[in-house]
């Protein structure tokens, strides 16, 4: 048994002073990665040649460098777009959706657009109105819920929840319908090839990591400066934190709640906009399945904070991309990575668990995350 | 539950099978259409209705649950699993691993709701966010597992989903037979009966559904059980003051609510198909909680809002089987995407409270501080 004399040795208020903050989301990570060794060796496998082939394929070469930044860039949109909702008290499940619906926005504009007009656009009009249509068209999927939530205060967690399965349903309906690529030899519900000139270009040649990537820690600076900075970052953080309270202050709840939802939607339309733009050039049907709930639990492990998003998105990229070299060396299928990150964020979301385990004082703060059906 | 929200179910379920009628009564009399919709919906309703009666008992006693759509899927996952084992390793009848399997399957349902539990009241984590992990959990547990075990490194199964023992057989109710002295000769007659019996001859899960929404409520509204439940909902603190203890009382609805929805995860893969599939539940976990606010946390309420889902969903498998007979400008009926919007756009119109607001549970979702 440890006794509170040891909680209280020096290395551990070192420790907790150095960074409260990271602490216990990196010990979740270590908990979860040993009960994911744990189980790899349950089901006859061998844990660290797991590990080790996870590492190399993710981290062990340029090439795999860059292809786990490519995978982390829709997460760290996605990833701001569920952290920003929280901020503002709303609980977003529906980036999936809106992610969807930014998407095929997006290649609509990218491949039907010059079409329309008869000529050729030049990329510096083409592309940005392009993954501007993605993100407004993401950012009104989510005000609709904000709107519900604001005007009648139908709940957002079961809105942006259906709002997903209508996402679902209409792609599908447009990908085997009139969106669909009508080349001869195919049969997938998918989209024509976005014109060239609505492609971002690639940073490095015969590299798939795209300016996306840039943008996206662009864009994190920006939400981070938005939050902090900014009139309408500090409205949004006082009706997350009291809505009462601001709406007393004098803030605009209503509008606040929909301002939230259409911004927290943008960031999610624009993971989509930006996948079709910057790495497939064109949308296809269940290309997007599962970004949603990963964003959930890297806004949870990066505690919302734009850095911690980014880190957070790195750590889920890195897994997502090693797990093919994984699977390799150890037969361990993919889906391994799903269940080890369902770990990392029943540790990270039951922070009480691992403050247990490792005997780890609560600083006694308690952030309010989402309100019940009560509103 | 007041009568304009029944007036509400009885109209969209009216417009839902007159429009199945409308396109149908060219291949079949109306009453044969009205008596099979009535049995589709009354079988597709039911993961919804335990689903709801899930949430009834976790949310009474104040705890949120929205993590019933990953208990389903888990409960869904292992008694599937459960009664492949009984049958195929350890060598025992058809029957008797279906039972098992349901058996299982309430059990897994139980286990994942004593973690929320553990979760939400001995943790006291934000409840929505726990919920969250469960269903994540799940996702990630079941498509591991199901990859796993049939086809990783050394599975028994040699690489291949063994066939499963079957699904639970349907129930005969005897009416047609009751009827056929008084029917006499008359063919009508008779072939009305037998329409009208399809409506009574379900499967065992969804007859208990029905049967254990009338017992819920008899527990909730007329038991002791009942009133410490719905006491430590609303007001644990006096709860606590008059002796009951607040953390048991939650910690064995929110595991009695897992048991149901473990039940409504075997009816996906014991009762309606033999067959699991990654994300089977497809989001009915979440459409059974908007049921139940709408039937403003009662069992009976919840059941009736169920059956609107089981009568939306009844029409989409409708409209697939009458396809070719839909007149040409109903043609938007024939896509079964759009068609399959009802239930999803019926939840978030529901959830506005046009028909009136329903009020949780006080202390829903808040844990309890001594």
């Amino acid at each position: 048994m440890q006794s509170e004399k040891q909680s209280n040795s020096p290395i551990k208020k070192i420790l907790q002073s150095i960074s409260d903050a990271s602490l216990v989301p990196f010990l979740a990570i270590l908990t979860a990665v040993v009960l994911g060794g744990l189980i790899i060796r349950f089901v006859g496998g061998d844990p660290f040649l797991a590990y080790k082939g996870l590492i190399q394929g993710s981290f062990g070469s340029t090439k795999a460098l860059s292809e786990t930044a490519v995978w982390a860039t829709p997460y760290i949109f996605a990833g701001l777009a569920v952290a920003l909702a929280f901020k503002g008290g709303l609980f977003n499940i529906g980036a999936e959706g809106q992610l969807a619906v930014g998407a095929v926005f997006s290649a609509l504009i990218g491949y039907a657009l010059p079409e329309w007009l008869g000529f050729d656009l030049p990329i510096y009009i083409h592309l940005p109105l392009a993954i501007l249509v993605g993100m407004l068209t993401g950012g009104i999927w989510a005000a609709i819920v904000g709107v519900l939530k604001a005007y009648t205060g139908g709940h957002e967690v079961i809105n942006t929840i259906m709002m997903n399965y209508i996402a679902l349903n209409t792609t599908s309906f447009l990908l085997n319908g009139v969106m669909k690529d009508r080349s001869p030899t195919n049969v997938i519900a998918r989209t024509p090839l976005i014109a060239d000139s609505a492609r971002l270009p690639a940073i490095f040649d015969g590299l798939r990591i795209h300016w996306g990537f840039v943008l996206a820690l662009l864009v994190a600076f920006l939400i981070w400066w938005l939050l902090n900075k900014t009139t309408l970052g500090f409205e949004i953080r006082t009706v997350g934190l009291n809505p009462d309270a601001a709406q007393y202050a004098g803030i605009n709840v209503k509008r606040t709640i929909i301002i939230t939802m259409l911004l927290s939607g943008m960031l999610a339309g624009l993971a989509g906009s930006i996948e079709v733009t910057g790495l497939n050039y064109r949308h296809e049907l269940g290309f997007s399945v599962g970004y949603g709930f990963d964003a959930i639990a890297i806004a949870l492990l990066g505690k919302s904070h734009p850095l911690g998003i980014v880190l957070a998105s790195f750590l889920f990229a890195a897994m997502r991309n090693g797990a093919t070299r994984m699977q390799f060396l150890t037969q361990m299928p993919v889906d391994l990575i799903s269940m080890i990150q369902a770990l990392i964020l029943l540790f990270v979301a039951a922070d009480a668990i691992v403050r247990y385990i490792y005997r780890i004082k609560s600083k006694g703060e308690r952030v309010v995350l989402t309100r019940g059906w009560g509103g | 539950m007041d009568w304009k929200r029944f007036g509400f179910i009885a109209l969209i379920i009216t417009v839902l099978f007159g429009v199945v009628v409308m396109v149908g009564q060219v291949k079949q009399p109306p009453l044969l259409i009205i008596t099979s919709m009535l049995a589709t919906t009354i079988a597709v309703a039911t993961p919804l209705t335990l689903g709801a009666l899930s949430g009834v008992y976790c949310e009474r006693a104040g705890v949120v649950n929205i993590g019933i759509e990953g208990m389903m899927l888990t409960a869904a996952f292992f008694g599937w699993l459960g009664a492949i084992y009984m049958f195929h390793i350890f060598g025992l009848a058809a029957g008797i691993s279906i039972a098992l399997g349901v058996f299982f399957a309430i059990i897994t349902g139980g286990l994942m709701a004593l973690l929320h539990a553990m979760l939400s009241i001995t943790f006291k984590v934000d409840q929505i966010i726990g919920g969250t992990v469960i269903n994540i959990l799940a996702i990630g547990l079941t498509g591991f597992l199901n990859r796993q075990l049939f086809f990783g490194k050394g599975s028994v199964f040699g690489g291949s989903v063994p066939s499963s023992p079957g699904v639970l057989p349907t129930i005969h109710i005897p009416i047609t037979e009751l009827f056929t002295s008084i029917c006499g000769s008359s063919e009508v007659c008779l072939q009305n009966v037998q329409a009208i019996n399809r409506v009574f001859d379900q499967k065992p899960i969804a007859m208990g559904a029905i049967l254990l929404v009338f017992l819920s409520h008899y527990i909730l509204f007329n038991t002791k059980w009942g009133l410490r439940t719905r006491a430590v909902g609303e007001h644990p603190k006096a709860a606590d003051t008059v002796g009951i203890n607040v953390s048991k009382m939650r910690y064995a609805n929110v595991v009695i609510g897992g048991m149901f929805a473990g039940l409504a995860g075997a009816y996906f893969t014991i009762e309606s198909v033999p067959s699991f599939e990654p994300m089977l539940t497809n989001g009915r976990g979440f459409i059974s909680l908007a049921a139940m606010i709408f039937g403003n946390w009662t069992p009976i309420g919840a059941w009736a809002a169920a059956l609107v889902f089981g009568a939306s969903q009844a029409l989409l498998i409708n409209m697939q089987i009458y396809r070719d007979v839909i007149p040409p400008n109903w043609a938007f009926l024939q896509e079964s995407y759009i068609v399959g919007l009802t239930p999803y756009i019926l939840t978030m119109f529901i959830l506005t409270g046009i028909i009136g607001k329903t009020t949780p549970p006080a202390a829903d979702g808040v844990p309890y501080e001594k």
